[in-house]
């Protein structure tokens, strides 16, 4: 469990983190979602305790990460600029941060086994591959056996397979009870892993939702529908959760919250003829972008009170 | 959404059994200084230049002293490079660099760790931050010093019997000398901290290098610019000046006594550190 509460950091006269407000729960994956320099890595910086904040404050499990007796059993990181010394093997840097919380030797063999870095442990780190030394990473933070695991950008550099191998991970880590928390830029990926997302563009709070309700509230699948008379098919369809936009005089709708077949079987039930009936599933990617580009429209914690909001009015009057 | 609520249901067993069989974990302070020893242990820089700082200590002494026997021998004993020389200063002469190679290793114990990162990792499992410092600084005094000992006691030793039978020969026995040798190890020891601590206070590698060899080398040159009348006072509370003062076997009049200049050195040690203990609980990482 980690809880933000009005989390700020500013270097000098840049606002890196705009009072972030948000909590990562257990059981689930979360994404942190955000495109570069929106804040992400800074926030999981000040978790660690690694920044302190400008203001507000960030606890772990109900306390400050600092005020844990075993730091790492509490939150294991991975961050996303390197913290290793190149001229240390893997087992040994494992072994030397085993050696602070009194964790054994065998769990350092484990998280070695686990991460498949068994033939390189021995190595220096610095001579390790991009890939690797994202395992390696990865070995650190799970070393105390964490209740919380926090990730920065854990797929960077990884190929197909380790891609695959870390989306097993998390699923794997959350259906424990832990609590996984994962920063990527990359929608698509987060789609994939994350059950729940906290987006952030510069430095603030954009959205905290599900993946499902955001794609949702960006668009969802949207129908396309051509008909003869759209201003009937329009009333024909009008309910709650459906939102129909379309320009006047043309014969296009674009309808979300029914279903191609539901639009239909209602049009052919009240005689009107279709020219066109497409869904058109819309983009993560895109509904992301979509996000992050208006994160001027989209302030802090009114975001998703402002978008409950229009959602409730449009039913009625979406009218283009 | 739903996936969210009910993906712990669906393995209801989990959330109730992962916390249940967790081992308890604790850091302690002389956990931290394991900690600490396996990471200073397992750099091939720190093997490297404690070997070089024992061969420096070793090597040069031992070619001072036979520089003596070959001048003396030579028939000038008035020579200023020899004149009023003896055993101990001959041996420890090597102790000039030796304490560049354990200041600089110093360094790299905390700077090396902000240029490569591995800070990150550190400070994670260590948040308090604090002992991870004094954890540096304690294992650093420790292997210096030995290092100083046995330097030291080796290029006496050897030394000694080197200029045996010249006017620069001293026993074990004879008054100062076993201090002397002895102090040769706290006196790479404060040095070795006073660089562990320009490290962590500067976070640079270069920086802290270029501080130490500053200090060590350059500002007691420097002094040359000072009013004569002020030189002696100022000079002898100069860091490398209270230093040579633990080893010397006599005192001039303008130098401190070996305590009082162990006290002086320690002291710009002791300050040091808490400049670095400063900026280290005080600003990011």
């Amino acid at each position: 469990m980690i809880e933000a509460q009005q989390l700020t950091k500013r270097y000098g006269e840049r606002t890196a983190v705009d009072r972030l407000d948000f909590t990562v729960k257990p059981g689930t994956v979360t994404g942190f979602l955000g495109p570069n320099g929106a804040g992400k890595s800074t926030t999981m910086r000040m978790i660690l305790g690694l920044d302190a904040p400008t203001s507000g404050s960030v606890t772990v499990n109900g306390r400050r990460y600092a005020g844990h007796a075993a730091p790492l059993q509490e939150v294991g990181a991975l961050l996303e600029a390197k913290s290793i010394h190149p001229g240390r093997s893997a087992f040994h840097h494992l072994n030397s941060l085993a050696l602070s919380h009194g964790i054994p030797r065998r769990r350092v063999e484990e998280v070695i086994e686990l991460t498949g870095i068994q033939a390189v442990a021995r190595k220096r780190a610095g001579a390790f591959s991009l890939g690797m030394g994202q395992r390696l990473g990865i070995a650190a933070a799970l070393l105390g056996d964490p209740a919380t695991v926090m990730l920065d950008e854990p797929v960077n550099g990884l190929d197909p397979e380790g891609v695959l191998w870390i989306r097993n991970l998390l699923t794997g880590l959350a259906a424990e009870g832990r609590t996984v928390f994962v920063s990527s830029h990359l929608m698509s990926e987060m789609a994939l892993t994350a059950d729940h997302l906290i987006v952030v563009g510069r430095g603030r709070l954009l959205a905290d939702t599900t993946v499902a309700e955001l794609i949702r509230k960006s668009g969802g699948d949207v129908v396309k529908v051509a008909s003869s008379d759209p201003a009937r098919l329009r009333e024909v369809l009008a309910g709650p959760g459906v939102e129909i936009t379309g320009r006047s005089g043309s014969e296009e709708l674009q309808v979300t919250g029914v279903t191609a077949r539901e639009i239909g079987l209602k049009a052919s039930e009240h005689g009107i003829a279709l020219f066109e009936l497409t869904t058109k599933g819309v983009s993560l990617e895109e509904a992301f972008m979509e996000l992050t580009r208006d994160d001027v429209e989209y302030h802090g914690r009114t975001t998703t009170q402002a978008v409950q909001d229009t959602e409730a009015a449009e039913p009625v009057g979406s009218a283009a | 959404m739903t996936t969210t609520t009910t993906e712990p249901a669906i393995n209801p067993a989990a959330p109730a059994s992962a916390p249940a069989a967790r081992p308890v974990y604790k850091v302690t302070f002389w956990r931290v200084v394991r900690s600490e020893w396996a990471k200073f242990w397992s750099l091939r820089s720190s093997w490297i230049t404690l070997v070089l700082a024992l061969v420096f200590v070793l090597a040069f002494g031992l070619i001072r002293d036979w520089r003596y026997t070959v001048v003396i021998n030579g028939g000038h004993p008035h020579d200023p490079e020899v004149l009023g020389a003896n055993a101990v200063g001959l041996s420890l002469f090597g102790l000039n660099f030796g304490q560049l190679a354990i200041g600089i290793l110093g360094v790299l114990v905390t700077a090396g760790e902000y240029s490569t990162g591995m800070i990150r990792s550190t400070l994670a499992a260590v948040p308090r931050r604090l002992p991870v410092l004094w954890s540096k600084a304690v294992i650093f005094f420790v292997v210096a010093l030995l290092t100083g000992l046995v330097g030291a006691f080796a290029a006496f030793g050897i030394g000694s019997g080197i200029v045996s039978g010249t006017a620069a020969a001293r026993a074990w026995s004879d008054p100062g000398v076993l201090r002397a040798v002895f102090m040769a190890g706290p006196y790479l020891a404060l040095i070795g901290v006073c660089g562990v601590a320009l490290g962590a206070l500067l976070r640079s590698v270069a920086g802290g290098i270029g501080v130490l060899v500053g200090v060590l080398l350059l500002v007691p040159g420097l002094m040359e610019l000072l009013p004569t009348s002020w030189q002696n006072d100022v000079s002898q509370y100069l860091p490398s000046h209270a230093g040579d003062s633990m080893y010397a076997l006599h005192q001039d009049p303008h130098t401190l006594s070996a305590g009082a200049g162990f006290l002086v050195l320690a002291g710009w040690a002791v300050l040091a550190l808490a400049g670095a203990a400063y900026r280290l609980v005080r600003s990011d990482a």
